[in-house]
């Protein structure tokens, strides 16, 4: 699964930052039909995690009801220099992982 | 007759298929579900701001943004936002967990909508609160009937 995040590279302490994450995923929804009308399994994201340093920073759970592509926008403080994770599992079970660090001055 | 009797036959038999899929547009209560999240606890009405157009030409990708109106502070803070549908088969279309590290209690996303409806967003603040606050959107192309 491909990922992109979108952090400030670098921000002053206590500054408010803005965290942006866009996944590469169908978020098939369980209630389409294929061409000769068989119902397409759902598979979504269901769960996407963003930690700081291993420290839970944003958590979301997500249905089908969060469109293909799932894009997620949110905020935080920024406290202290390290790596962001974010990490995500579908109905599938697949998981994936995206990491970008930021200083903070 | 026989033919009036062979065709409502025929109406009725290629009508039928039909129907499951139109009983999944039906709207539903999402009442039981608010209760579910408050634990009985009284909703309030504020604080809570749920931006989605007026009108959406496709229900399969529409912008949606979520606001609360808190200061954001380790004694004042938002612990959870949730998306609730009256239309869409998935009533619970996300619950986004926030903390005292937020900041901001702003959530942008892009949601899926079964036709139009009124979208309700539901906070739990950190003092044990809830607050809703709701969109009213009228959707042009539902998600989830067609079958592209």
């Amino acid at each position: 699964m491909v990922a992109r995040v979108q952090i400030p590279k670098e921000a002053k302490r206590g500054e408010l930052i803005e965290l942006r994450i866009v996944i590469q995923h169908p978020m098939e929804t369980g209630y389409r039909h294929d061409e000769i009308g068989r119902l397409i399994k759902r598979n979504v994201i269901t769960s996407l995690l963003c930690n700081l340093n291993g420290a839970e920073v944003f958590r979301a759970e997500l249905s089908p009801g969060i469109a293909a592509n799932p894009y997620l926008q949110f905020y935080t403080v920024a406290e202290a220099s390290g790596e962001f994770e974010f990490s995500w599992i579908d109905d599938e079970g697949k998981r994936g992982s995206e990491r970008q660090s930021i200083v903070v001055r | 007759m026989k033919r009036r009797h062979f065709l409502a036959g025929a109406a009725g038999a290629l009508l039928a298929p039909a129907l499951p899929r139109a009983a999944r547009a039906q709207y539903n209560s999402i009442e039981p579900l608010i209760r579910a999240i408050t634990g009985g606890a009284p909703l309030n009405q504020g604080r809570v701001t749920l931006e989605l157009p007026q009108l959406a030409d496709n229900g399969n990708s529409v912008p949606m943004r979520v606001t609360v109106a808190s200061p954001m502070t380790s004694a004042d803070y938002v612990k959870s936002i949730h998306l609730l549908s009256e239309r869409n088969p998935v009533p619970r279309m996300a619950t986004f967990h926030l903390g005292q590290r937020t900041g901001k209690a702003e959530i942008r996303s892009r949601v899926r909508l079964a036709g139009s409806q009124r979208v309700t967003a539901v906070a739990e603040l950190s003092d044990g609160s809830f607050w809703s606050g709701s969109a009213q959107v009228v959707v042009t192309l539902s998600a989830c009937m067609d079958e592209s």
